[in-house]
């Protein structure tokens, strides 16, 4: 029986509808935005979203409009994880197999989002200052679901502007 | 703006290790040195500031109360601060304050903890607000894993190569050799750190400090109270050792370096970004509260989560410019015999984290050093000492010691 995809968190993407996607086959599947918020007043990006105020000084009776972030960028940092995560991390393989984590900086928004790289990719593929791009991957599943989350990889063009 | 110096009358710790018993009793045992160290009477302490640990359950979360019940109740107030590995620094300027307020003569700061084994994970259930769930939940993003981020950048940036970082761990090795308190008390070798197993590229598991039990306690006096002891007493805090400055900083928006336990940095879009980053104000606050300058720091105990992050410090307290702490290191400057020996304790890589008694380990140490009294490797007439570290959720911690 095939498992529902369903966002791992509420409220931090947008996706096209997930029971229309293709499966993940490790490469992730494009059209996967990031949801923050925007502090109108200062033109100040958040993510995770900021939903009750803005958090800048002296701009804390902003609007805050709801933005999607950027879905290119460069690597800031990146780093792996050799041995397995401790819970409420799951790991999406049994036996754990190692993953790549990454730091990218957007430009328009400038600030650094973590995520996880797709499966494959080895800290031999990454280098600072590399364009990345956001892609949808399974996170974990369980019996009946399967927990889609955002992932970084290269870019297919090699480049980090703005999409 | 300088502030009013306080005294360190007293200091003690419980040895650090894995010995898997009741935090409290580690609390207690650094208290009673602590309070011989000084020749004060428990009696005669006027204030208890505890730092909390987080992973022992209630007594962990009020500290203060939990070692004055166990020192024995005398009905004085109590504080229980946490700030995560600052918690200690926390409680020492909040002993600091009632002294300098006039409220109280003398303060005992007890910090200790006992840890699980392997990684530090955030605590159980379901807790979908908590970004420091988060991470774990959405990305598996370990400490390990942003002290391996900061360690790339240093990489990229300015050249560094994994031998750099594992001098690091050989000379706080060395350092650590006869240090009765600390954990790990072994000579470590180039090979032996290459042959450890990488955790976080570009990090290997001997790069990055364990998860210690431990207790450390400080008996901070006003200054007048402090000479008239001495000149009445036996106590052994001779030469006199001050605490000069407490700095307690967070983070200014917009905080552009990637922080423990954040998904994301703040963004730079609106405000420009702070001329000094957050690591340089921790040491800024504290230089500006002493009168002081780097160039005035004889030894310093700074917070090496991991091999990489003690040369950050290095930079960010003004040791030397961005991209200089490799030069530094190799040249010797902090090297026990060199100009600025760092973490003569052995630091994190001998002593392994204990949270909330790390801030005040690292004044017990530079306690001793200033004295002349430290049991392991002592630093050459110094005179003026600073540690440094940071705690996750945006807590700055920097404590000088003057004498």
């Amino acid at each position: 029986m095939a498992r529902t995809k369903v966002p791992a968190i509420e409220g931090w993407m947008s996706t096209p509808p997930l029971d229309e996607l293709p499966e993940d086959d490790g490469t992730g599947i494009p059209g996967v935005k990031l949801v923050g918020t925007k502090c109108v007043d200062s033109g100040t990006y958040f993510f995770p979203p900021e939903r009750v105020m803005s958090r800048v000084p002296g701009h804390s009776g902003s609007e805050l409009v709801e933005v999607e972030l950027s879905t290119r960028g460069t690597l800031w940092s990146y780093t792996d994880a050799q041995y397995q995560p401790p819970t409420p991390f799951v790991a999406p393989t049994d036996p754990y197999e190692p993953y790549c984590l990454a730091a990218v900086e957007l430009a328009e928004e400038k600030m650094v989002v973590l995520g996880q790289v797709i499966p494959g990719v080895t800290v031999d593929d990454l280098q600072v200052g590399m364009a990345m791009e956001l892609v949808l991957g399974t996170l974990n599943v369980d019996d009946e679901h399967e927990y889609m989350i955002w992932k970084w990889r290269p870019a297919a063009d090699g480049t980090g502007a703005q999409s | 703006m300088t502030v009013e110096q306080v005294a360190v009358l007293g200091v003690g710790m419980h040895p650090w290790g894995k010995w898997g018993r009741n935090f409290v009793e580690y609390g207690v045992a650094a208290a009673r040195d602590a309070l011989a160290d000084a020749g004060i009477d428990w009696r005669d302490v006027g204030f208890v500031a505890g730092a909390d640990t987080m992973r022992n359950g209630y007594p962990g979360y009020v500290a203060g109360a939990t070692f004055a019940q166990a020192l024995g109740w005398t009905g004085i107030p109590v504080t229980s601060t946490y700030g995560a590995c600052a918690s200690g620094a926390m409680a020492l300027d909040a002993a600091r304050q009632r002294i300098l307020s006039g409220m109280c003569d003398v303060a005992l700061v007890v910090g200790a903890d006992t840890t699980p084994k392997g990684f530090l994970a955030p605590n159980k259930g379901e807790r979908g607000d908590d970004p420091d769930w988060l991470r774990f939940r959405l990305l598996g993003m370990t400490n390990p894993a942003y002290f391996a981020m900061w360690a790339r950048r240093r990489i990229d940036l300015y050249g560094a190569t994994t031998d750099d970082f594992a001098q690091v761990k050989i000379k706080n090795a060395a350092h650590g050799l006869e240090n009765p308190y600390a954990r790990y008390r072994k000579a470590v070798s180039t090979e032996d750190v290459a042959k450890s197993p990488t955790v976080s590229s570009p990090l290997r598991l001997l790069d990055i400090c364990a998860t210690s039990d431990g207790g450390a306690a400080v008996v901070l006096t006003s200054m007048d109270y402090a000479r008239k002891h001495l000149a009445s007493s036996a106590g052994s805090a001779d030469p006199l050792v001050r605490v000069s400055a407490i700095s307690t900083v967070t983070p200014t928006f917009p905080n552009t370096i990637l922080e423990m336990p954040n998904f994301a940095t703040d963004s730079a879009a609106g405000l420009p970004v702070p001329e000094r980053g957050f690591k340089q104000a921790i040491g800024d606050a504290a230089y500006a509260q002493a009168g002081l300058g780097p160039d005035d720091v004889d030894v310093a105990e700074v917070y090496d989560l991991s091999t990489a992050l003690e040369l950050d410090w290095y930079e960010d307290l003004g040791f030397c410019g961005p991209g200089e702490a490799e030069k530094l290191l190799r040249d010797g400057v902090t090297t026990l015999g060199g100009r600025l020996p760092v973490n003569l304790s052995g630091g994190l890589a001998c002593f392994g984290e204990a949270v909330p008694a790390q801030a005040l380990a690292q004044v017990c140490e530079l306690t001793w050093q200033l004295r002349g009294t430290a049991r392991g490797a002592q630093a050459d007439k110094a005179t003026v000492g600073i540690t440094a570290n940071q705690g996750l959720f945006g807590h700055g911690s920097s404590v000088i010691l003057t004498k």
